[in-house]
């Protein structure tokens, strides 16, 4: 780290970059006046492809189109990052950064039974940033020998080893470190030491587990991550999973020993950083809130609901590297639904499959914006069913179930994830930040997401929540501060109403502002958009129809004050809990055609104009 | 100003050109510092390890965990063959005594005392590693393997199937921009390393594959067709190992596409001499793209090793090319490169670049949306 460090007290300006798998992304944060703002940014394709092998080129590339833009000077001549500052406008007082580049952190994880102690030390992995590449468990379908084939194959970063509450099972524990032990894996860097295993299971067996891997790995025994059966304890594997992250994979990637020199924190993992600020919003504001962060190789999907924190990482499922994944797991047909015009399959296929080998490529065309911002609902809507999936409770604890749940119908499962008590919906990475207009952002949410009810929708405004996840680390309060001022846009509102409709008048929405009184009753699959010059106004929602919940019981009529943000108010009245979209081409791009106009989300082409 | 660093391609007449031969485990090199190789010489040679069986011999033998050590009549390290008896229980007084036999030929790994389970490890298998390139031997990597050094031609594609192959070049194509039909492909393709153009029809790469031929180096493929091939969809660029029955490289991207009039006449000028090619791509975490390698006279390789140019970005004057719509595919001269961000039809702001296309028009162009090419 940098030794030029200022007193925290003095620190009147901060760079901060993103590293990520596609961009780099550097912001300034300076002090003006007496608050904290975001004041520059500036992005560079990030640089870890020959010949550019080395991330400070991106690094300095972002830094030096922020030096251009606000006349600071911020790279030395030697190509560094010139900290402190030394007067006006020239250098910063600290240097920060977030990193995703290079496949981010990639863990294999272990545990005695698969959907207890392995999804806590899941949960941990995860936590903590990583990308968990392969769960094994004693209860898992695949023999032992084949377990052992699959980690020697996958050269993880890092394995994290859990299993057994502390005092119970021992031999099971054992085994799963007899077959880490048999494949001796290897780190995926490569590099001349053993690969770090954190052991965070049944502490009883700690010292037999030592005697089994302390010779053929980096063995690091931290606190059982499940205790007991009613309790999770996974700071301490998540902290050390951060701690190797930084001594392990970071120092070992192209020029990140240059990058750990500068800065002046620990570089965290992107979603780690993501993770942090997400758990903040919701403490804070005591809500229910869910985001998602968007990127080139994959989506991360944070959750907090009744206190309770989750994120999950779609590892294969992104908007460059990914992309064609996701039109591999979604199929063609869920890509095309989206997009409100014909097109060729062939040649359809053929630009995804060119973005993913040229993945720094961004759309020029507004008929390329619209795909991609088709293929961008899928991929988030498929890392939100992963996550649904994942964020469940405790499972191995004694549930008591009343009379109603008995008689209450979920989809879900057990799934902590309920979209009629979700409060705030928030998304950030490229695609949804850097969306021309915000409406589109919005829409993507909406039809990715579906929530239901009346949820709050907001986004990260130029993708800077990385970069204010570390920075809280170093200066709490100039985080709070831009995170409010600069960071989140508050989009709107959405409405829908859920459960079984009939055509006809679905919903009635009234509201009395300065800007005049609203009384409208919307049909059957519409999307109707209000913009409002208020910030907030109280609003009431009557369902139309005996079925239907908008999130004060069925049949029932809510009143609620409600943001109305940048983009308004959205009343969405297309189905939950699923959207349903006509399967017929001929009539559904007519129909996609009508909501692109009500909701004014893109510019309409010329012949659009004189229809 | 800020350097453009834009991702290109690098299409080198004659450069020195280094190659990495490791093992995937540790083992012996085969070869010395100095010495001159061909793509064929076995440089080094290892043993993979033999699969891994963990059986619960304990429950076999119908005993505690704890006692089997000593009930084990080999132990950890010995060598057992398949059906060989490794562990007796001595029964209650002489009677319903029951033993366990390995199921492998190979090794015992480990013997555990608390799980009672019993480690196998089957005999190793060996791998050699050849050069794949003629050259010079000018690193010893203890052990590991060795760096190949050698003066070359050699051409990077975009994306590839399949791994590394050897062959003659030979030219399909007439001119990089055409479309090479099943028509095209004769028995004479056999071993061969085929040249095509702007775009290879499945058909065309089936017959290849029913001739024998080595490799295909093609400007455009058809990203659905992937799929029909292989079985499956290649939603992440990492490649290498699929079995196509050929090396496949894709020079430019999916679709119809010219191939780079100098990547093409590179080619052409290569025709008849003896090609290495890897279809191995990975655009994620330490990217590797595929690539065409043919070396020149052994005897010029060079001794010295030639740390590769630094990086310069574009500059004005320099041959570009539109690398999406609407530009994809097309060629042109960098013009000029604004400061100020530009909002672009999409109604996004980008940094642009001004470029003139070989029809002599002009566009604004993203700068992330344009590749450096050289010749």
């Amino acid at each position: 780290m940098s030794d030029t460090t200022k007193n925290n007290s003095t620190i009147r300006s901060v760079l901060a970059t993103d590293c990520g798998s596609t961009t780099t992304k550097a912001i300034l944060i300076e002090k003006v006046g007496d608050t904290w703002r975001q004041t520059w940014r500036g992005e560079a394709p990030t640089t870890v492809e020959a010949p550019f092998e080395d991330v400070t080129n991106g690094v300095v590339n972002a830094a030096t189109e922020i030096q251009e833009l606000s006349g600071r000077r911020l790279v030395n001549d030697d190509g560094t990052i010139r900290t402190p500052e030394r007067g006006e406008n020239d250098g910063v007082d600290i240097y920060i950064s977030t990193s995703s580049a290079g496949g981010g952190l990639q863990l294999v994880v272990g545990g005695v039974v698969r959907s207890m102690t392995a999804e806590s030390a899941t949960r941990a992995a995860l936590g903590a940033g990583a990308i968990v590449m392969d769960t094994f468990a004693t209860n898992d379908k695949r023999p032992a020998h084949e377990q052992i084939e699959r980690i020697r194959q996958l050269r993880p970063d890092m394995i994290l080893l859990a299993g057994g509450i502390d005092g119970g099972t021992e031999k099971h524990v054992i085994s799963l470190a007899e077959r880490i032990k048999a494949a001796r894996p290897r780190t995926r860097l490569g590099g001349g030491f053993n690969l770090p295993v954190i052991f965070a299971g049944n502490q009883e067996v700690k010292e037999d587990i030592k005697d089994l891997l302390g010779d053929v790995s980096d063995l690091q025994v931290v606190d059982n991550v499940r205790p007991v059966m009613e309790n999770e304890n996974l700071g301490p594997a998540r902290d050390k999973i951060h701690d190797l992250f930084m001594e392990h994979v970071m120092a070992q990637a192209p020029g990140y020993d240059k990058l750990m020199g500068w800065a002046d924190a620990p570089i965290m993992p992107t979603p780690g950083a993501v993770g942090l600020i997400m758990q903040t919003i919701a403490k804070e504001r005591d809500i229910n809130i869910l985001g998602v962060d968007i990127g080139g190789a994959t989506t991360d999907v944070f959750s907090v609901f009744d206190e309770a924190f989750n994120r999950t990482v779609s590892a294969n499922l992104g908007m460059s590297y990914s992309v064609s994944n996701v039109l591999a797991e979604a199929g063609l047909p869920a890509i095309l639904r989206w997009v409100p015009f014909q097109i060729n399959e062939k040649q359809l296929r053929n630009r995804i499959g060119n973005k993913m080998i040229r993945p720094t490529t961004i759309p020029q065309s507004l008929e390329e914006l619209k795909i991609e911002q088709a293929i961008a609902r899928e991929a988030l809507r498929l890392a939100f069913i992963q996550h649904k999936e994942f964020a469940v409770a405790l499972r191995g604890v004694q549930q008591e179930r009343t009379i109603a749940d008995a008689f209450r119908q979920t989809s879900g499962g057990n799934s902590l994830v309920k979209m009629m008590e979700l409060d705030l919906l928030i998304g950030s990475g490229g695609v949804l930040s850097h969306a021309p207009r915000r409406i589109q952002s919005m829409r993507m949410m909406i039809d990715a997401f579906s929530p239901e009810g009346i949820t709050e929708l907001a986004v990260d405004s130029i993708f800077m929540m990385p970069h204010l996840g570390v920075l809280s680390t170093v200066k709490k309060e100039a985080a709070t501060e831009v995170f409010e001022k600069d960071c989140i846009v508050y989009l709107g509102t959405c409405i829908a109403p859920v459960g079984p409709m009939k055509p006809g008048p679905v919903v009635r929405v009234a509201w009395t502002a300065d800007s005049g009184t609203v009384s409208e009753e919307i049909s059957d699959m519409a999307l109707k958009r209000w913009e409002l010059p208020e910030a907030e106004i109280s609003i009431t929602v009557t369902p139309l129809q005996s079925t239907l919940d908008v999130g004060a019981g069925i049949g029932k009529p809510i009143v609620k004050t409600i943001k109305a943000g940048v983009v308004g108010v959205i009343v969405d009245t297309r189905g939950r809990p699923d959207i349903q979209l006509p399967e017929d081409q001929a009539i559904r791009v007519p129909l996609l055609k009508s909501w692109v106009k009500a909701l004014d989300e893109y510019p309409l082409s010329e012949t659009e104009e004189v229809k | 100003m800020a350097a453009v660093f834009t991702p290109g391609l690098q299409v080198t007449e004659k450069g020195v050109i280094q190659k990495d031969r490791r093992l995937p485990l540790e083992g012996e090199v085969t070869v010395s510092m100095g010495e001159m190789v061909t793509a064929e010489t076995v440089v080094a040679r290892t043993e993979l390890p033999g699969k891994i069986y963990p059986i619960n011999v304990a429950n076999q033998l119908g005993v505690d965990a704890g006692r089997l050590k000593s009930l084990m009549t080999k132990t950890a390290g010995d060598k057992v063959t398949e059906g060989e008896i490794i562990a007796t229980s001595p029964g209650f007084f002489g009677l319903f005594k029951s033993e366990a036999t390995s199921i492998v030929t190979g090794t015992i790994e480990s013997v555990s005392g608390v799980t009672g389970q019993v480690i196998f490890q089957a005999d190793p298998v060996p791998v050699e590693m050849d050069a794949y390139i003629n050259g010079r031997v000018v690193e010893v990597i203890p052990s590991e393997g060795c760096v190949i050094q050698s003066n070359a031609t050699f051409i990077q594609g975009i994306f590839g199937l399949g791994g590394e192959a050897r062959g003659e070049i030979t030219m399909v194509a007439k001119a990089p921009s055409q479309i090479v039909t099943e028509s095209d492909i004769t028995e004479d393709c056999k071993g061969k390393v085929l040249v095509g153009g702007a775009y290879l029809s499945v058909s065309a790469l089936k017959r290849a594959v029913e001739v024998g031929a080595s490799a295909f180096v093609t400007g455009g493929f058809d990203y659905d067709e992937i799929k029909d091939l292989l079985g499956y969809e290649v939603g992440v660029a990492i490649t290498g190992g699929e079995d196509l029955g050929l090396t496949l490289i894709v020079t430019e991207g999916f679709g119809e596409i010219q191939m780079a009039p100098a990547t093409f006449k590179l080619l052409k000028a290569k025709a008849g001499m003896m090609a290495s090619v890897n279809g191995a791509t990975q655009i994620r975490a330490g990217v590797m793209r595929p690539e065409v390698v043919v070396t020149f006279d052994e005897a010029s390789a060079p001794t010295e090793i030639v740390k590769p140019p630094e990086p310069v970005g574009i500059q004005i004057g320099d041959k570009v090319r539109g690398i999406r719509a609407p530009y994809f595919g097309l060629l042109g001269t960098l013009k000029s490169l604004p400061n100020e961000p530009t909002v672009l039809d999409s109604e996004s702001k980008a940094r642009v670049m001004e470029v003139t296309f070989e029809d002599g028009t002009e566009a604004i162009v993203p700068r992330a949306n344009v590749e450096a090419i050289k010749g």
